[in-house]
């Protein structure tokens, strides 16, 4: 009975949609990693500011981001919004806001991490060179800040990416949704296509994210010295 | 030196090698009963790893050790056992951080020797009074100046009741003038007739404590003499220079005749004889 | 504006979901640091066999959400024959997620212990089981204690999303209001007021107990 479950893959035009839903959740983590990545950028500056209240500001803003579950956020922004200012916000558009709220401040911290991390006798024999500082940042820091940055911020990457699942929460019909659909339509025909549907999204995911992971052990190994 | 009695050590064509090159090549070497036997050569020539061996930290390829008549380099060896009559001090004194000084010379008592606590503890706080650290007991080990570790370390050995003392380069990492103290430690030992063969670099403390000197080159036991003969007239020609690269001969202008002796010549002597 | 009546009638349900969420989350991460520590051990000993499959789980928990695990457990396992209560499943999904990630953590604690601590340890005589217990879990405990705090804040919150499969949690309760009432302010700003009671507290003693443990910054 389990194998004749199979089926439920050739059945009408499921793999298919299976496949459309799997591209609306990445297009959901591919535009939050692109804009987070960039502001991620901008936040790691403030949060090395020299100004004590941009520090102090951007720590609240990444604690209070920390703290609260993004399923929670997801939520506050998803149904609080529209609740409290009358605002409609589709599920996709409330997800893209909340993992871009939340991805940038980790990134920020990483970016943080890898400012701070440079040792500062690393400027200093720039200068005592006689570099001056545009090349210093172009030939010193610049490159290594990159390498501490790069492992690390893949590796986000790949949790956002497991983060899109909560979308199904907000309504948006992406794969798990889609998968959701299909084992309901099918379920009086076919009792064990719940069993292959969510195995085989348990497998979508990892063949997502295990190359992602790889690549970011890698340059880390690669990196090290 | 116990010449009729049965050598506690004894090291027959040891062999280690590292892939294929070798480290040790047939290293031969009997250590008599309450001898200081010091070891010399060039460095990476082999005597780190020669202590190593002795200790079980690497394995060898062929050859035999034997203490106190037992083969302890056959596979089926108790290594944990051997380490316990064999006492061995690093060079990076490695005492264990999470740990306070006295916690450090009663682990090995206490938990691989299964000894009575009282016991224990009356003995590492007589062996700790001995290298003048009763006091800093409750201290960690980040406390302690390198000097202080390293009597630390040697007390964490001797506390194990050891027949036989490894110590490897212990005072190389250790800032000029904390050497002595840890050398007078050992001499200390030395002199009640504690068996100990000591890899070092102290020349002049070499010279004074060596009851026989092993001179290893190359992996290979170049010479082995009595302490006296090998420092006053080494027989091998190898020897000789090595000792000689201990010895500065001095680069300043000799003074022209006339100038007094002494460094610090009057600066009117010298007036005068321009004249 | 807001409804305060509401709050105070419904102030009892969140009190009782908050100890759900905390009760599983207790029980979460004390069986995640359980199982990451054998892999962990299995890892470093390299246990033949055994460190493969461990390594193969690290990867497939890692790489996979939380979310999509329970479902698997919940729904797809009982086509299997293997019915669990949701309890079971959320415990089961919440340890199989929290274990490869303190596993990371008590790995890099013992790569990070030296040879020549290890040296030291053999050089007096003791076996690796004394070894283990003495000398390398110790120091890499410390040096672990960060990531298994920051992993089990992360467990915490990882809980919000048990409500999938039907444990009366906050957030299901938080859901459940927000349908049935509509008064959906007060409802989402009860669930973040309780997430922070629980949170600010958990993460500050882990911040405290980090900086007490620092002494074995590391001089040997």
């Amino acid at each position: 009975m389990l194998s004749s479950g199979l089926r439920v893959f050739f059945e009408g035009r499921n793999m298919a949609r299976l496949m459309a839903g799997l591209l609306v959740t990445l297009k959901i983590a591919l535009i939050s990693i692109a804009i987070c990545f960039l502001a991620g950028l901008l936040a790691g500056l403030l949060m090395t500011s020299k100004r004590p209240a941009v520090r102090a500001a951007m720590r609240v803003y990444l604690e209070s981001v920390r703290i609260v579950p993004v399923l929670v956020w997801l939520f506050l922004v998803f149904f609080g919004v529209t609740r409290a200012w009358g605002l409609n916000l589709s599920g996709e558009l409330a997800a893209v806001l909340v993992f871009v709220f939340w991805g940038t401040a980790e990134m920020g911290d990483i970016v943080r991490g890898a400012i701070q991390s440079l040792p500062v006798h690393q400027r200093q024999s720039g200068m005592a060179l006689g570099l001056t500082e545009a090349q210093i940042y172009r030939h010193v820091v610049a490159p290594q800040i990159l390498r501490r940055l790069l492992p690390a911020s893949i590796n986000l990457a790949t949790r956002m990416v497991k983060t899109t699942s909560l979308v199904v929460f907000v309504g948006v019909t992406e794969v798990v949704k889609t998968g959701q659909q299909i084992i309901e339509f099918s379920n009086s025909k076919n009792p064990a296509a719940a069993f292959w549907i969510y195995g085989l999204i348990f497998i979508l995911y990892f063949l997502v994210c295990y190359p992602i992971s790889l690549l970011s052990r890698r340059l880390e190994k690669v990196w090290a010295y | 030196m116990n010449q009729e009695a049965l050598p506690l050590l004894q090291i027959k064509g040891l062999v280690k090698t590292y892939g294929k090159a070798p480290a040790l090549n047939g290293v031969s070497l009997s250590v008599g009963k309450g001898d200081a036997v010091v070891i010399l050569g060039p460095s990476g020539c082999g005597k780190s790893t020669l202590l190593r061996c002795i200790n079980g930290l690497e394995r060898i390829q062929s050859g035999e050790i034997i203490l106190n008549g037992e083969n302890i380099s056959n596979p089926g060896a108790r290594w944990d056992l051997v380490r316990q009559r064999v006492g061995m001090v690093f060079q990076s004194y490695d005492l264990f951080p999470h740990m306070s000084v006295l916690d450090n010379v009663l682990l090995g008592p206490l938990k691989v020797q299964k000894r009575d606590k009282a016991e224990a503890r009356r003995q590492a706080e007589g062996l700790l009074a001995r290298v003048g650290l009763l006091d800093r007991k409750k201290d960690y080990p980040r406390q302690l100046s390198g000097g202080q570790k390293q009597r630390v370390a040697i007390v964490r050995a001797l506390c194990m009741n050891p027949d036989l003392m490894l110590f490897d380069e212990v005072t190389a990492a250790l800032d000029p003038e904390m050497v002595r103290e840890v050398l007078d430690v050992i001499a200390g030992l030395a002199e009640q007739g504690m068996t100990m063969l000591i890899v070092t670099h102290e020349m002049d403390f070499a010279k004074a404590i060596a009851d026989k000197a092993v001179f290893i080159v190359d992996g290979a036991v170049e010479e082995e003499s009595d302490g006296e003969v090998f420092f006053r007239n080494p027989r091998t020609e190898r020897a000789r220079r090595f000792l000689n690269s201990f010895q500065y001969e001095s680069r300043r202008p000799r003074r022209k005749t006339g100038a007094a002796p002494s460094g610090l010549t009057p600066v009117p002597v010298t007036r005068a004889t321009m004249g | 504006m807001l409804n305060w009546a509401f709050i105070a009638e419904k102030a009892p349900a969140y009190v009782k979901a908050a100890g759900l969420t905390l009760k599983l989350a207790g029980a979460g991460i004390a069986l995640s640091l359980v199982l990451g520590l054998l892999c962990a051990l299995a890892l470093y000993y390299r246990v033949p066999v055994l460190r493969r499959a461990v390594a193969a789980y690290i990867e497939l928990s890692r790489n996979t959400p939380l979310l999509i695990q329970l479902f698997f457990l919940y729904f797809g396992l009982p086509k299997l024959g293997v019915m669990l209560s949701s309890w079971t499943c959320a415990l089961i999904g919440l340890t199989f997620l929290g274990g490869s990630y303190m596993a990371e953590a008590f790995r890099g604690g013992l790569d990070s212990v030296s040879k020549a601590q290890i040296e030291a340890g053999l050089s007096i005589g003791m076996r690796s089981l004394a070894l283990a217990r003495h000398v390398a879990l110790p120091q890499a405990f410390l040096v672990a204690l960060p990531g298994l705090c920051a992993n089990s804040v992360f467990l915490i919150k990882e809980t919000s999303i048990v409500s999938i499969v039907a444990l009366p949690d906050l957030m299901f309760v938080a859901r459940e209001l927000i349908g049935l009432y509509y008064n959906t302010v007060e409802a989402l700003g009860m669930l973040v007021f309780a997430y922070v009671v629980i949170l600010l507290p958990v993460s500050w003693a882990f911040r405290s107990l980090e900086r007490r443990f620092r002494y074995a910054q590391l001089g040997t």
